[in-house]
């Protein structure tokens, strides 16, 4: 099995008749995802890539039985669009969008945890279990199918990271990206819980950023919870204090938050570190044995 | 998006949060006068500029005058605004060359009992945002932070509720407040909270708060951060951002709708997604170079945006190399490969260019690239692109 995502999973896209929403609903259906229909408000009865489009989510959940949303919709309206999945019973809601206001997303977080819906992102490559689905913007053909469950805050990072598992003959399990923002809906903790109780997942490797506390927190989970073998690598090490580096979430703020201090809580929940970004995939490779 | 101090303090002023008078002043004479109207027997002239430190700073060019001073008298008000105004300004946040100073904030002094300290961020943690408070004011809260914990003491609150007035009292009791302050720290502290929240603010602090000698609570400085995801929602704002005070290759980045942050090294790094440049500038650093910049052109940038990228790159004369990592997702290799040949052709490269392209339309790329007839210096993974470029800054 995979995490969140299989080959029966039902996809809709929230904001399908958009550049973006079009361009990656045919990258996804091009993959083989279960591509199901859209929602754009105003446009219901037409279609767009031969699927149809919907004014509402509730409408197209009706019709179509998704269980997956892919939201494109810009960043003014992603909050809402992301309650409007949760309200409609989507179980998983991948929000793409980059740009969020952070109030905004506070505002939406209660709602969203409180729900039994899973929310990836916002501004975040999405999700993809090799061969059988994927939900965002991530070349789909570097990805192979296999044991390594792979979790990170940053995209392109994380199809490097892939590159280099594939490359090693490491498959992946599913690969998820939880966004570069101060607020995302699913946490390290959350996936390394789901990546624990899977069968098919065997190692996991994660890419963490500085900023933020999330690493780690995600450390001291593994330290308890986790029996499968777990590498790290996290990136700006050479990040000045105080700047912010692209993600909303990577700023080294008052000396908390820096590579060291992160890769520190990790060695001592007995993580293997990846010492460069080019030592992703060995990394992973030496935890593997390790654990042996 | 930062601001001036004056600027914070006249967003606070109209929402009805106590601040001491003041007045700005862009000349000497204008500080004078400053001095004159706010009629008191002294007042504290503080230079304006987007960097902490102000009162240990000293000006570059005379280094016994520091960007804050009390004054006495408009004449004294009037010496010390000609020694700081047009002048850098230097502290430890601004790096050696420091800011020059374009304006003055006068302020009325007032009559200190306590100092506190006063923040407001949306942590993670309780995905909220929090305010922060400590008795120990006018410190480096960091160091607060660091050395005593215990003296800091936080509510969360929502967006849509504010803080309620039993926060704050709660606030005022830990932090020893009695009397009329407590009425006092309830009004300020839920009117800053929302300021917070109407204004789409990432941070706003006030350090020090001060307690006045008849029990009144005044933000003494005033440090407002907003959220640049939410400005599309404040047009009013474009008025209070002051340019000179952000770095020119920065904006031109922002207005081209790249992410840029200038650095200190000599290796140009041109990388697709924040986390990928950011490992990108620690593996330059591991074999031994020094970034110049951290460059993220993002995924759905066009061949002008990333050719304008190259154009701010070159133009940096630090720069001795640059090196073009891109791992194609949204971003096609194509659209890179096409930018190097068009900023050859309008720009001209004159420093040694290694790439490694991977991911969507990688072989495409290549081709272009291949048949191209420039000199480019070709990686076949992160490694090996690092070792070049760091090797071609060297000889260069």
């Amino acid at each position: 099995m995979s995490i969140l995502i299989d080959e029966e999973t039902r996809v809709i896209c929230q904001g399908i008749t958009g550049k973006a929403g079009e361009f990656h609903t045919r990258g996804c259906l091009e993959y083989g995802s279960k591509m199901v229909g859209g929602v754009t408000p105003g446009k219901g009865g037409t279609e767009v890539l031969g699927l149809p489009v919907f004014n509402t989510v509730s409408e197209a959940v009706e019709a179509t039985g998704a269980t997956a949303t892919m939201i494109f919709v810009p960043a003014a309206f992603t909050a809402d669009a992301i309650l409007e999945a949760v309200d409609a019973g989507i179980p998983t809601v991948v929000a793409i969008t980059e740009g969020v206001p952070v109030l905004d997303m506070v505002r939406v977080y209660d709602e969203v945890a409180e729900s039994p819906a899973q929310l990836i992102g916002p501004n975040c490559p999405g999700v993809i279990t090799p061969d059988a689905c994927k939900i965002g913007i991530m070349p789909g053909y570097i990805h192979k199918q296999g044991p390594v469950g792979v979790m990170s805050r940053s995209g392109t990072l994380t199809y490097e990271a892939v590159w280099q598992l594939s490359n090693l003959g490491l498959g992946q399990s599913t690969c998820v990206g939880l966004g570069g923002d101060p607020i995302v809906g699913t946490s390290f903790i959350d996936l390394l819980k789901m990546f624990e109780e899977d069968d098919q997942t065997e190692a996991i490797l994660m890419m963490g950023e500085i900023g933020g506390t999330a690493e780690e927190e995600a450390a001291e989970y593994i330290k308890d919870h986790v029996t499968k073998p777990v590498a790290a690598f996290i990136a700006g090490r050479t990040a000045p204090p105080g700047k912010r580096m692209g993600h909303a979430g990577a700023i080294i703020a008052g000396g908390k938050g820096t590579a060291a201090e992160k890769i520190a809580a990790l060695q001592e929940a007995g993580i293997e570190i990846a010492e460069s970004p080019a030592d992703m995939g060995a990394a992973m490779q030496r935890a593997i044995k390790n654990k042996r | 998006m930062k601001i001036h101090e004056y600027q914070a303090k006249e967003i606070l002023r109209q929402a009805g949060v106590p601040v001491p008078q003041s007045i700005v002043a862009r000349t000497p004479d204008q500080a004078a006068a400053a001095f004159r109207e706010l009629g008191g027997s002294l007042a504290v002239v503080k230079a304006q500029i987007h960097a902490g430190g102000r009162g240990k700073g000293t000006i570059k060019t005379r280094p016994e005058q520091h960007g804050v001073q009390l004054v006495k008298s408009a004449e004294e008000a009037e010496s010390v605004a000609r020694n700081i105004l047009d002048e850098p300004l230097v502290t430890i946040q601004t790096g050696p060359e420091g800011r020059v100073v374009r304006q003055v904030l006068v302020e009325a002094g007032c009559d200190i009992a306590r100092e506190l300290y006063l923040g407001i961020v949306v942590d993670r943690g309780s995905q909220r945002p929090v305010l922060m408070v400590s008795s120990e004011g006018g410190m480096n809260i960091e160091d607060v932070a660091a050395k005593t914990p215990e003296l800091i003491f936080r509510e969360p609150f929502h967006p849509d509720a504010g803080l309620h007035s039993y926060q704050a009292r709660k606030l005022a009791a830990k932090l020893g407040l009695s009397g009329k302050s407590v009425r006092s720290a309830e009004k300020f502290m839920r009117g800053l909270c929302k300021v917070f929240v109407e204004q789409d603010c990432s941070l706003a602090e006030i350090n020090p708060l001060v307690v006045t000698g008849s029990g009144e609570l005044l933000a003494l400085d005033a440090k407002i951060t907003f959220d640049d995801n939410a400005l599309f929602r404040h047009p009013n704002l474009a008025e209070v951002r002051d340019l000179s005070e952000e770095e020119p290759t920065e904006t031109r980045a922002e207005q081209a709708g790249l992410s840029f942050v200038k650095l200190d090294g000599n290796i140009g790094c041109l990388v697709n997604g924040a986390g990928l440049a950011m490992s990108t500038m620690d593996l330059i650093k591991l074999h031994g170079g020094e970034p110049a910049n951290f460059l993220d052109v993002g995924g759905g940038a066009n061949v002008e945006q990333v050719t304008e990228a190259f154009r701010i790159l070159l133009s940096d004369e630090h720069v001795r190399a640059v090196l073009v990592n891109i791992f194609g997702g949204i971003m096609r290799c194509t659209t890179i490969a096409e930018a190097i040949r068009e900023a050859y052709e309008s720009v001209g490269f004159n420093v040694p260019l290694v790439v490694r392209l991977e991911g969507t339309e990688v072989e495409q790329g290549r081709e272009i690239l291949a048949t191209s007839g420039y000199n480019i210096i070709n990686a076949d993974d992160l490694t090996d692109a690092a070792k070049k470029v760091v090797a071609a800054a060297t000889a260069a």
